[in-house]
């Protein structure tokens, strides 16, 4: 989706500016929203690729001027509703339906130390062959889906050089919306900053993008 | 429920989003003491009665709630990355093992999980200076630096570090030569990126833990060097 999320290239957003000794979290909700997200997304109804798609659905002004946890925060709760952990009403009355069934939890402590130790690998182990090989010329698709991709603006129909192969991994594109993980190859490729940016860019600087075998055609 | 607790709830899930925003100031982290007062209270209420709905539902468990928390505040942070970093600056052969597979040399230390599942560890040299970024959202090594600062996030990082690696670096500090190379790298995958800036001239005589005492998160992000003797006040 060419949301307001897909920021890189983009123009007057201010300087950066970094806080000294910076907590880890700037309130104790912020702390909540985090582990909350978490704790639900052990239940597996949804997955990473999804979870990020729920927050470039955050409208873009909101986007813009909310802080990441209140970003992760509203799109949390449409994803709760989304995948019925809770209804509109248990949201407006802030208590379960009479008749709402009362679940185990998916997350213990035990499993959310498993979480932390081991994360959620998404690298395949999978006999696919690569598309392109390492030193390779490509060119990146122009896309403009109106779903979730990971092929960024700045990047699209631009040339570039495969660096390294990663390996087989979920394509977010389709895991994102439950259309399947089809696993492919990853490549890192590098794109001059002159191809991204033209003669303003510093002659030898270059950025490099994971980028995935569907994005990709030869040069 | 409660008057309150409904209000609350309310008010976030219409997703508008605007009652709950506090000032644009938030974004960049200063003074939270007195910005903060009037506005905080919702977000607060409002996660507050949410993790009670999802706790009466049998949905979520607190204690595994606070095990997260607790990892991500007290236990996982950029000191982990800091001894990578200093480990391979003192063994020759763990820096090969680290450039050439840093999953399992990371391992090796006790790191890993989640948020750096898939790591690639970046060498920063005297011609070659790296740069982490994520354009799309936030991906951050968790694993080896912690949960990324509030900076890392903001809309001025990722729109720029990508367009104008240098002047980013240069606002914090760092005038890197011409004849450097930057390399900025958008993280758009799972791959979780960790830079081994350069180790400072006159630390031979360092050991292993005075040299990680040395090494800053943002050198590890790529938007500083590691200075000797240690710059005041980095985090």
């Amino acid at each position: 989706m060419n949301g307001v999320h897909d920021m890189g290239g983009m123009q007057d957003m201010g300087p950066v500016q970094a806080e000294p000794n910076e907590p880890v979290f700037h309130h104790p909700w912020e702390g909540r929203v985090f582990a909350l997200r978490r704790a639900m997304g052990a239940w597996r109804k949804w997955n990473i690729d999804a979870s990020r798609f729920a927050v470039e659905l955050v409208p873009p002004v909101d986007y813009l001027r909310m802080s990441y946890y209140e970003r992760q925060f509203v799109a949390f709760l449409e994803m709760l509703v989304d995948h019925k952990f809770v209804t509109r009403a248990e949201l407006e009355n802030g208590a379960p339906a009479a008749d709402a069934p009362v679940a185990t939890p998916a997350l213990t402590v035990e499993k959310a130390q498993t979480m932390i130790a081991k994360g959620v690998p998404v690298k395949r182990d999978l006999p696919i062959a690569p598309r392109f090989q390492i030193g390779q010329r490509i060119r990146t698709n122009n896309l403009n889906p109106t779903t979730h991709t990971r092929l960024p603006r700045y990047a699209r129909a631009k040339s570039g050089t495969i660096a390294c192969d990663r390996g087989v991994f979920v394509f977010p594109d389709t895991n994102a919306i439950f259309q399947g993980e089809h696993p492919q190859h990853l490549y890192s490729v590098r794109f001059s900053a002159r191809e991204l940016w033209g003669a303003q860019a510093a002659p030898n600087d270059s950025v490099y993008l994971d980028m995935w075998d569907a994005y990709l055609e030869p040069a | 429920m409660t008057t309150n607790r409904r209000d609350f709830l309310t008010g976030a899930a219409s997703m508008a989003g605007a009652s709950m925003t506090p000032s644009p100031s938030h974004e960049h982290g200063h003074s939270h003491d007195h910005d903060h007062q009037a506005v905080p209270s919702d977000p607060a209420l409002r996660v507050k009665a949410l993790e009670s709905l999802l706790v009466e539902k049998g949905l979520v468990d607190r204690s595994a709630l606070d095990t997260l928390i607790d990892a991500y505040e007290n236990k996982i942070g950029p000191r982990n990355g800091a001894r990578v970093v200093a480990r391979a600056w003192s063994d020759p052969a763990y820096k090969q093992r680290l450039l050439a597979d840093a999953d399992s040399a990371i391992a090796e230390l006790g790191y890993g999980g989640m948020q750096g599942e898939h790591m690639v560890v970046l060498e920063n040299t005297p011609q070659t200076h790296n740069l982490v970024v994520c354009t799309l959202c936030s991906c951050y090594p968790w694993p080896v630096l912690g949960l990324p600062p509030v900076w890392y996030k903001s809309a001025p990082y990722r729109s720029r570090a990508v367009i104008d690696p240098r002047g980013v670096i240069r606002e914090f500090g760092l005038q890197l030569p011409d004849n450097v190379e930057v390399r900025v790298w958008d993280s758009t995958a799972e791959i979780r990126y960790l830079i081994l800036p350069e180790r400072p001239a006159g630390t031979e005589h360092l050991s292993e833990a005075e040299l990680a005492a040395l090494v800053t998160r943002d050198s590890m992000i790529g938007v500083t060097n590691v200075s000797y003797p240690a710059k005041a006040a980095t985090p």
